[in-house]
């Protein structure tokens, strides 16, 4: 008889209190959960993955000396894209988020070096912006063969933004063309 | 994307993951969204369990969604086009198409000037010198009042011309093209034509193995055709459904990280271009009818000046026509390729990567290592070292002869920073921060926004080329280093800089510079009231959320344009307003207005008023186009080879692949003696690209390379499952394990045998495994479609030995 019940089924059984296995599903789920979050915060984020767009629920819990855990990322329930449900990537987005293999601090290779080298933001950035002007002032266009005014600084290309969020990708568009750049790709074509 | 915008006005998904599960008939190719998008897909596995949908999968490999599919085709990969045209004669030859649809939403009434013609392959309007067409050679004929000539009975009318562009595709022709067996093709063109009723609709799925070809823009449009013909557009159930493959693909096209166009698809200006009339002259689509809305085209102006109004500030004005002259004016394709391609001829100098390795990601690898050697320096920002980051010391280089200077930038992942994501169904989801950020870690538009005002300080101390543009550019956050995302969500929303207040629509967009918006199809998403993206009114609670029962669910997020979930939504009703299937309604009249989904379409243009707007408002027809000029390789799409193929083009062998694929010197392409089997590349369900090659669970789940033998090829090679082989092409090599499988049969090709090799994308030598560090675009050839420039990974040639 067992062998009949379709999961969907069993878990309605459980949910009006006895399964046939003999014992109440719904308090078991509700004990299991006890433990793993309780008093958690709940947050609503979104799969990083593919665009299905699946809703997720992730959990958390700030320790005494600040520090936050993320204890379960599941699929929303409430959502009419997933309905809660996650693929095997979107099941596993946890280790995405909390991983020993993490880039832990700036890095830097000078030409022809064979290691990389621990920096500074400060010394990150002010090599990012220098090596921007210099390509900048080097290969910028502001006048073509035709005497058209084009504005263009054709040394310098930007891509990525597929991992984004959007209003991030907005303004990497806004600040690298108010740079002049042309060379601007992301994901859509490879 | 070109190819959706050049049919029916917008480049995006029509219709929304769980509107799938209104299809009668779902046709997926190009696409394996069973193990792809796995929780999309059970959209279609409910079509198919609640309301008995039949679903075809056309695909190289039998895949998982073959498995549950209705009935599969093995089909030769690229080669969509040959079996879209077969269906598009099928339905035309027999009267199929939803003749009333037809005449109300498309142009198949229109007459095509003097001058059209297809001819051996080849297309009117041909530069052999610069190896384009000229696309404005593909028009229309113009009556005495200036608007197109409509006859639909003309022996030059779009229905008639498309008729005999299609007569070819018998399904005799089909079979020898595509490999698909008459008997089963005409089994499949039966279920489709039946789809041309007012009651039933069919859905077309595809994803990146439709536009991963020189012809992918056309390998969609003919689905498009189709879809037109039968009356699918614009319906639920219905429509091109484009299944993106990363989280926000969909946003940041939006929002324009592309080169050929500023947020909203407005396009970038060309050279010749010096002011805003000129661009607004080339870019700007006129109405071609009467009474076509033509939105897009009339509405130009005001989009381009809000957005050079948010960019540009109080230096923008009228009497310097906004600042356009401080956008930048590309000479030519300015896309991947042509990032790499700039690079190997030693005139990139620098490259800043964000979340994307090119090296494992763009085709043919070696070259772009190459590339990469190249540049003076590169900039990558990311959560985990990638095969970009460390190409310098990447297997065969030796990284003193590397002279690039490199930068690895710590990024914050999506659970470090909030923001919305836009999915394939153009859903805008907020994302709160769950998380700060780790360790040193830093959000990306931080490391940016951080660059950009030392670069700014540089040229206010040092001077330096124009520096007006990047002095002038507006930086009106908070802290200008650290804008929050809130704050950018508002700015791409727009205000109206009278009042101060946030707009609820673009319809309130000005050309006079009294307006700003950073993305016009995002305006509304942020109206005084609050952030929109936010919304969760979910399934819980159907009765409250989804007053339509059609699963719109309006106030769970916000989906462009408008909160409208089915684009094209006026033609899911008929002409005096009614929807074509009452059970499966997109919008209806009331009498007095349009009721159901946020109309596409005046809310209330009272479809019985003969003045009132055509049906789709994005095009200057006011009709979707069976005929286009929006697209650089054919008004009407026509089967090429690939630009590597195991055969002549069937139906014009002296014109076998596409006369514009965009082409880089000197090519790498092999021949089919050297390299006489077919290869396409594709995802694992288990992973993403790259970047899960450092998830401890998906490396055990899929711990290494392999690719996929067909069993009866590796019989005569006597290659057994585990074997090492060593794949190769013109321009690499792959030494992995082999797969023996059945998913991959044979194929009879014009009366050849035709083998097809698969080949999973996600190895590298960066991640959890080490040693595995092949990558697959190591053998995939540097091509690309004349409109897009999208590559050809998805078909192309190589041998196979065993080790």
């Amino acid at each position: 008889m067992f062998m009949d019940v379709s999961r969907r089924h069993f878990l309605q059984l459980g949910a009006v209190g006895v399964t046939p296995l003999g014992f109440d599903l719904a308090e078991a789920t509700k004990v299991k959960q006890r433990l793993r979050i309780e008093g958690a915060t709940v947050s609503r984020t979104i799969c990083p993955y593919c665009a299905v767009g699946c809703a997720l629920l992730a959990y958390t819990k700030k320790a005494s000396d600040g520090h936050v855990e993320l204890l379960q990322i599941e699929g929303d329930p409430d959502s009419p894209v997933n309905e809660g449900r996650l693929c095997p990537k979107g099941a596993s987005a946890l280790q995405l988020a909390i991983s020993r293999r993490r880039v832990e601090s700036p890095m830097y290779r000078a030409p022809g070096a064979t290691e990389w080298a621990k920096v500074s933001w400060d010394f990150a950035l002010d090599k990012l912006a220098s090596n921007i002007k210099a390509s900048r002032d080097r290969t910028f266009v502001t006048t073509d063969g035709n005497g058209n005014v084009v504005n263009r600084c054709e040394g310098i290309a930007f891509a990525g933004g597929a991992a984004f969020s959007s209003e991030e990708g907005y303004l990497a568009t806004k600040l690298m063309r108010g740079l002049g750049l042309i060379y601007l790709e992301q994901q859509a074509r490879v | 994307m070109v190819s959706l915008a050049a049919t029916f006005g917008r480049g995006a998904m029509t219709n929304h993951w769980r509107d799938i599960r209104h299809a009668d008939l779902i046709l997926i190719n190009g696409a394996n969204p069973a193990e792809a998008h796995p929780v999309g897909f059970q959209w279609m596995m409910r079509a198919k369990l609640d309301r008995g949908a039949k679903m075809i999968h056309a695909d190289p490999r039998f895949t998982r969604t073959s498995a549950v599919a209705d009935k599969y085709l093995r089909i030769r990969t690229g080669t969509d086009v040959a079996y879209f045209g077969g269906l598009i004669n099928h339905v035309l030859r027999n009267n199929l198409y939803h003749d009333e649809y037809v005449r109300m939403a498309t142009n198949a009434a229109f007459v095509v000037a003097e001058g059209y013609s297809f001819d051996e392959g080849m297309f009117n309007g041909f530069d052999p010198q610069r190896k384009t067409y000229n696309a404005a050679e593909w028009a229309y004929e113009t009556g005495p009042d200036g608007f197109v000539v409509l006859d639909i009975d003309h022996p030059r009318s779009v229905l008639n011309l498309m008729r005999a562009h299609y007569n070819r595709y018998t399904p005799e022709m089909v079979e020898r093209i595509t490999g698909i067996p008459r008997t089963d093709f005409e089994e499949v063109a039966k279920l489709v034509g039946e789809t041309g009723k007012p009651d039933k609709v069919m859905t077309i799925v595809y994803a990146v193995g439709l536009t991963h070809h020189t012809t992918g823009v056309q390998l969609i449009r003919s689905g498009a055709l189709l879809q037109l013909l039968l009356g699918n557009m614009g319906r639920p159930g219905g429509g091109m459904n484009a299944e993106r493959g990363h989280a926000n693909i969909q946003g940041n096209t939006d929002h324009a990280i592309s080169w050929d166009i500023l947020p909203g698809y407005l396009r970038i200006p060309a050279p010749g271009q010096q002011n805003i009339d000129d661009y607004l002259a080339r870019s700007a689509s006129k109405k071609l009818r009467p009474n076509s809305l033509n939105f897009f085209g009339e509405n130009y102006r005001k989009f381009l000046v809000s957005l050079l109004k948010t960019w540009y500030g109080e230096s923008a004005r009228a009497d310097n026509d906004f600042a356009f002259h401080h956008l930048p004016k590309p000479a030519a394709d300015a896309s991947w390729l042509s990032i790499f391609d700039a690079a190997l001829r030693g005139r990139m100098e620098g490259l800043m990567l964000s979340g994307m390795t090119a090296t494992s990601i763009g085709p043919d690898s070696n070259q772009v290592l190459q590339a990469l050697s190249n540049l003076k320096w590169l900039c990558v920002m990311d959560s985990y070292a990638t095969t970009s980051s460390e190409f310098w010391r990447a297997p065969g280089i030796e990284p003193s002869n590397v002279q690039t200077e490199v930068l690895l930038l710590p990024a914050t992942h999506w659970i470090e920073k909030d923001g919305s994501f836009t999915n394939s169904g153009r859903w805008v989801q907020w994302k709160e921060q769950v998380l700060p950020p780790e360790g040193e870690a830093r959000h990306d538009h931080w490391m940016l926004a951080e660059a950009f005002m030392r670069v700014r300080t540089l040229y206010e101390r040092d001077g330096g080329t124009y520096p007006s543009p990047v002095l002038q550019l507006t930086m009106p956050y908070r802290d200008p280093r650290r804008p929050e995302l809130d704050e950018i969500a508002q700015e791409i929303n727009g205000r109206d800089l009278g009042t101060g207040q946030r707009l609820a629509t673009f319809a309130a967009l000005k050309d006079d510079g009294t307006t700003t918006s950073g993305d016009w199809i995002y305006c509304g998403h942020y109206p005084e009231s609050g952030n929109l993206a936010k919304r969760r009114d979910g399934i819980q609670d159907p009765a409250r959320n989804d007053p339509t029962g059609m699963g719109f669910y309006p106030n769970w997020a916000w989906s462009w344009p408008l909160n409208r979930r089915v684009l094209y939504n006026r033609a899911s009703a008929d002409p005096a307003g009614k929807p074509w299937d009452p059970t499966r309604p997109g919008i209806a009249w009331d009498g007095a207005k349009w009721t159901g989904d946020v109309p596409d379409y005046p809310a209330t243009a009272n479809p019985a008023d003969q003045a009132s707007p055509l049906p789709f408002i994005m095009t200057s027809e006011g009709m979707g186009r069976l005929f286009s000029n929006g697209v650089a390789d054919g008004p009407f799409p026509e089967h090429y080879e690939p630009v590597e193929s195991p055969v002549d083009n069937p139906l014009h062998p002296h014109q076998s692949a596409t006369p514009v694929a965009h082409i880089y010197l000197p090519d790498r392409f092999g021949s089919r003696r050297e390299f006489p089997y077919v290869a396409t590349s594709y995802r694992l369900t288990e992973h993403e690209h790259y970047v899960t090659q450092h998830v401890d669970q998906l490396v055990a789940l899929q711990p290494e390379a392999f690719v996929e033998v067909p069993a009866e090829l590796a019989r005569e090679k006597g290659i057994a499952t585990g074997d090492a082989v060593r794949v190769s092409s013109k321009r690499g090599k792959l030494e992995v394990r082999a797969v023996v499988t059945s998913r991959l049969g044979p194929l009879t090709i014009d009366g050849k045998k035709v083998y097809q090799i698969g080949i999973p994308i996600h190895w590298g030598f960066v991640g959890i495994n080490t040693g595995q560090h092949w990558l697959a675009n190591a053998l995939t050839p540097f091509v690309g479609d004349a409109s897009s420039r999208t590559p050809e990974f998805k078909a192309f040639l190589v041998n196979i030995e065993k080790l």
